[in-house]
């Protein structure tokens, strides 16, 4: 059989074999049990030709109806973004995407460096000085973020706020529930998110691990006092965490500074498209604390030097890691999502100090702009109106299902946002919308104007 | 033939930096949302603004050179021969990438109402009806992200599945000693107590030391097969009658499923879960440490715990729709269902290799192997530990403990001269039953004039060992950056994980 991506010729195939001695390559499978052997062919297809499996594979994807295609305006986890060129065209070099994980750095100094920056250019962003060079997803990261919590304190129990993510605290519970830890819910305001400071006192005491928040929350309020959050974490001796979209961080004070100890976060919107959902990147770092630094799962590239005394990087404490310390490791993560944290890397290197501030600005201005004037129109009401949104907010339709609203934007060619009464029962019937800087001040202005016709349909 | 990789010496972004240089453009903003934005400002609490910043700032081409440049000092299957055992290092086809870049996949949604994504979910489904055939299989889970993701998911369903029928007392998971570390961890992040099984003589698991160990609290054994040594488990029969027979599963670690594609499959072989390496069987880049995809396949019996939710076809509406209803299943592993992108590619690989492709596989990866194995351990220095004259399946292992002995030289050293000789390095120091374990995998994209080169050049450096000890002990010499100082590299003192930290150290800026 002669296929382009099978290296051996017929011709090399028999001189290998005459070599060797033998006659047929399954001379080679003698020791597996006759019994064992499919009779015959697999039939899911024959082999097919870059042509044909080109125009099946568009084929069936011209059944999607996408973003450009649609007005979009859905996020709640992944986000829709502008993706420069130069990102797209750096994932494409195939000397990074056709390596593997750099266990022989000396070769691999490409992808170590970038690794390293993208730690780093995040360092900066979070305000922390340890980030891992990435986990699965911000949900995955969030349940590593409470095992890493339990092993630094040696305590059981981890409280989140109300408005949390479902599928995020879904995945999170995964992680946990097999170490045994308890995930406990405080309040928030119905009023401005902030978070109930009497309620999360209540529930603290010394066998609490961490207090978690997310910010802005996944329904795109800030909760103004987080900061407090994280005194009253540090007061019962409890890691503070924060959980971040990385966007909101040009304008919005950074997670160090807000105390955080451990931080996790979405790296999608820097530079990844939605790709229906996946590759997604965990961000995942903490303070340069001895504790935290050994407990951290995930790689971790280091800057240092060649015995001969040349810069150089290279993946650090791997005692840590796996294929080390096996089923003593701080987590079973192995192959992460080391390409998409180059595309972060590459996407803040463009944007740099400025552009991160500007992409907050554009961002924020829509949102503001949107919710103004939605908030105008007749029996709509905006969920936590006192609180500053980031690129996310709710709203509900009094009278209308949330159902009913997302269907009837449908047919105008909107994909208006997301149902999450179903996620909250102080919530019925609303709906999440996104607004970022690829939504031109027309976009949004349809978008209002196609809401009113619904509402007042 | 001579190797020089690209060495650039290239400063890191941070040092790049030019004051007032950026390397994107924004749209301007019109009156009405220049006043929302300062409406927005004003109305944000002073201590939640944003204090410091320091992100460098690059121009567009700077950006553009310095990854280029970081890119030249990597070396990868694109640059050549990469036969780093258990990682299945075959070639990438080009067109994937070209497939994977659709606006329709790059532009979807994962929350677009169903009838507006009908082409994801397709993919999806045709591509577990393919995966269910080759593994024998009853049904897939797209979500974990990566083998060990998808490890730790079969631990949770087998969980599950005791715990639906009242067994609480299983928690014990049998892992081989020649297993990956990912196994152990996967097992323990899950809640089991990792009991180890050793290897006998033939590299396989010991029959009469698993009976001994295996009772009442065994959950389950991971296992791969082919195991890391290469070596095919041939009394799998008898381990599933003593797994099945303790009512525990058995779970197949689908790294080394390169040697069986369209031969064996694990279903048939008596496994009731089988996690698969999108990014090293079927073909999808490994992008430097991800992103991957590691499905989980379960047999009938499992399917109700899989995680929801699953992707049917309705056939009297005629569309494919995501199935939450679905009472017993585990809890989601990660965000929406999995690695989209990189099943696509998989998909691709898949229909252009067909069922007579995908057997082709695994017969000439495992010819190379042998290939390799028969010239290799007649070198001088060279060992094969365990069953000597059974044949390898798609990688084998070699012991370099009598070069070691004699001339001083390591596995380590020698796989760092192979660099200057063009070749990525075997992978080393794995599986830990061999003494300077040197684990090779050629796979099937190699010629066997590469192959030859290959082995040429490891009897040169072999040769070398024994003639210059030495220019080996100091290898590599050809590459971006000579032998790191690993241990500085995570000494606490020295240690750098980050340009902050560099800084802080270095005192300057």
């Amino acid at each position: 059989m002669k296929h382009p991506f099978i290296g051996l010729t017929d011709e090399e195939i028999s001189s290998m074999l005459s070599e060797m001695g033998l006659r047929d390559i399954n001379e080679l499978f003698k020791d597996i049990p006759q019994e064992l052997f499919i009779r015959g062919e697999l039939k899911f297809s024959k082999p097919l030709t870059e042509s044909e499996v080109s125009q099946i594979i568009k084929n069936i994807l011209s059944k999607n109806i996408v973003l450009g295609e649609v007005k979009l305006f859905m996020g709640g986890g992944v986000w829709p973004h502008f993706i420069p060129s130069v990102v797209k065209e750096i994932l494409k070099r195939s000397e990074l995407l056709t390596s593997y994980t750099p266990y022989q750095p000396e070769v691999s100094q490409g992808i170590l460096q970038a690794l390293f920056e993208y730690q780093s250019l995040m360092a900066e962003l979070l305000d922390v000085e340890v980030v891992n060079s990435s986990m699965y997803d911000w949900a995955t990261a969030l349940g590593e973020s409470f095992r890493m919590a339990k092993r630094v304190t040696r305590r059981n129990r981890i409280l989140y706020p109300h408005y949390i993510s479902y599928e995020r605290l879904e995945v999170a519970r995964s992680y946990t529930e097999p170490s045994h830890i308890t995930l406990q819910e405080y309040s928030q305001s119905r009023i401005d998110g902030s978070v109930d400071l009497e309620d999360l006192e209540k529930k603290m005491d010394k066998d609490v691990a961490a207090v978690y928040i997310e910010y802005p929350s996944y329904l795109g309020f800030i909760p103004s006092n987080i900061r407090e959050v994280g005194e009253v974490a540090h007061e019962y001796g409890a890691l503070f965490i924060i959980g971040v979209d990385p966007t909101a961080l040009g304008i919005f004070e950074s997670p160090g500074r807000l105390g955080a100890d451990i931080v996790v976060g979405e790296g999608q919107p820097l530079g990844l498209p939605m790709n229906f959902g996946g590759p997604l990147l965990g961000i995942m770092g903490c303070r340069m604390d001895s504790q935290l630094l050994h407990q951290l799962p995930g790689r971790l590239i280091g800057l240092t030097e060649t015995l001969r005394r040349e810069r150089a990087y290279t993946m650090i404490l791997q005692a840590r890691e796996q294929h080390i310390k096996r089923e003593k490791a701080t987590s079973n993560i192995c192959t992460n999502q080391a390409l998409c944290a180059v595309a972060v890397a590459v996407y803040l290197s463009l944007l740099g100090k400025n552009g991160i501030v500007e992409l907050g600005k554009q961002i924020l201005a829509r949102t503001w702009y949107l919710i103004s004037r939605i908030s105008k129109i007749k029996n709509i009401q905006i969920p936590f109106s006192k609180a500053v949104h980031f690129k996310e907010f709710t709203y509900r339709v009094e009278d209308k299902k949330a159902e009913y609203i997302l269907a009837e934007l449908h047919k105008k060619k909107i994909l208006a946002g997301i149902n999450i009464g179903r996620f909250y029962n102080d919530l019925p019937e609303t709906i999440l919308a996104c607004v970022t800087e690829i939504h031109s001040r027309s976009d949004l202005d349809v978008y209002v104007e196609s809401l009113k016709e619904v509402v007042e349909k | 033939m001579s190797f020089r990789q690209a060495r650039w010496s290239e400063p890191t972004v941070f040092e790049l930096s030019r004051p007032g240089a950026i390397g994107v453009d924004f749209p301007e903003m019109d009156e009405e949302l220049q006043k929302e934005l300062e409406k927005a400002l004003n109305e944000i609490p002073r201590e939640l603004k944003r204090q410091e910043l320091s992100l460098p700032e690059l121009s567009e081409l700077e950006v553009v050179r310095h990854f280029t440049r970081l890119s030249q000092m990597n070396y990868s299957v694109s640059t050549g021969m990469y036969p780093l055992g258990s990682c299945t290092m075959k070639y990438n086809p080009v067109m994937n990438e070209e497939l994977a870049y659709s606006e329709k996949i790059l532009n979807a949604h994962p929350l677009q109402p169903i009838e507006t994504i009908q082409g994801c979910l397709e993919i999806y489904w045709r591509l577990e009806q393919i995966l269910k055939e080759v593994t024998g299989m009853s049904r897939f889970s797209f979500q974990p992200a990566a083998g060990a993701h998808g490890e730790f998911l079969g631990c949770l369903i087998i969980r599950a599945y005791h715990e639906d029928r009242g067994i609480h007392s299983k928690n014990v998971m049998i892992i081989p000693d020649s297993a990956h570390g990912t196994n152990p961890a996967s097992a323990a992040m899950a809640g089991y107590e990792v009991k180890v099984v050793k290897s006998n003589r033939d590299g396989c698991v010991d029959i009469d030391e698993l009976e001994k160990i295996v009772d009442e609290k065994v959950a389950g054994i991971m296992l791969t097969n082919p195991n890391t040594l290469g070596v095919f488990e041939k009394n799998i029969d008898r381990i599933v009658d003593i797994i099945h027979g303790v009512d525990g599963l058995l779970y197949y670690d689908g790294a080394n499923l390169n040697a069986l594609l369209g031969k064996v499959r694990p279903g048939d072989m008596g496994f009731d879960i089988v996690h698969l390496n999108l990014h090293k069987t079927f073909s999808t880049p490994h992008g430097g440490g991800g992103p991957g995809s590691g499905p989980i396949g379960v047999v009938e019996k499992l399917v109700d715990y899989l995680p929801s939710p699953l992707i049917n076809y309705d056939e009297s509406k005629g569309i494919f729709y995501l199935d939450y209803d679905r009472p017993k299943a585990v809890r989601k592993i990660k965000m929406f269902y999995g690695n989209f992108s990189v099943l696509v590619k998989a998909y691709a690989y898949l229909l252009r290799m067909g069922g007579e492709g995908l057997r082709r596989v695994a017969e000439t990866s495992v010819l190379a192997s042998n290939y390799l194995l028969h010239k290799i351990k007649k070198l001088r220095g060279v060992t094969l530990p365990f069953a000597p004259e059974s044949p390898r399946k798609h990688e084998f292992v070699v012991s370099l403990s009598r070069l070691y002995k004699e001339t001083g030289v390591s596995a380590k050293d020698v796989a760092k001269r192979l660099l200057d000789y063009g070749f990525h390095a075997p992978t080393v120091y794995f599986p830990s039953i061999v003494e300077e374990a040197f684990m090779i995998e050629p796979t099937e994209s190699e010629s066997k004039r590469e192959l030859d080169n290959f082995y040429e050049s490891l009897s040169k450096v072999i040769n070398e060992s024994y003639n210059e000890p030495e220019k080996v002990k100091s290898a590599p010499h050809n590459t971006a950056v000579g032998r790191i100082d690993e241990v500085r590299a995570s000494h606490p003192r020295t240690m750098t994980p980050s340009w902050r930290i560099y800084v802080k150290r270095s005192g300057k800026l």
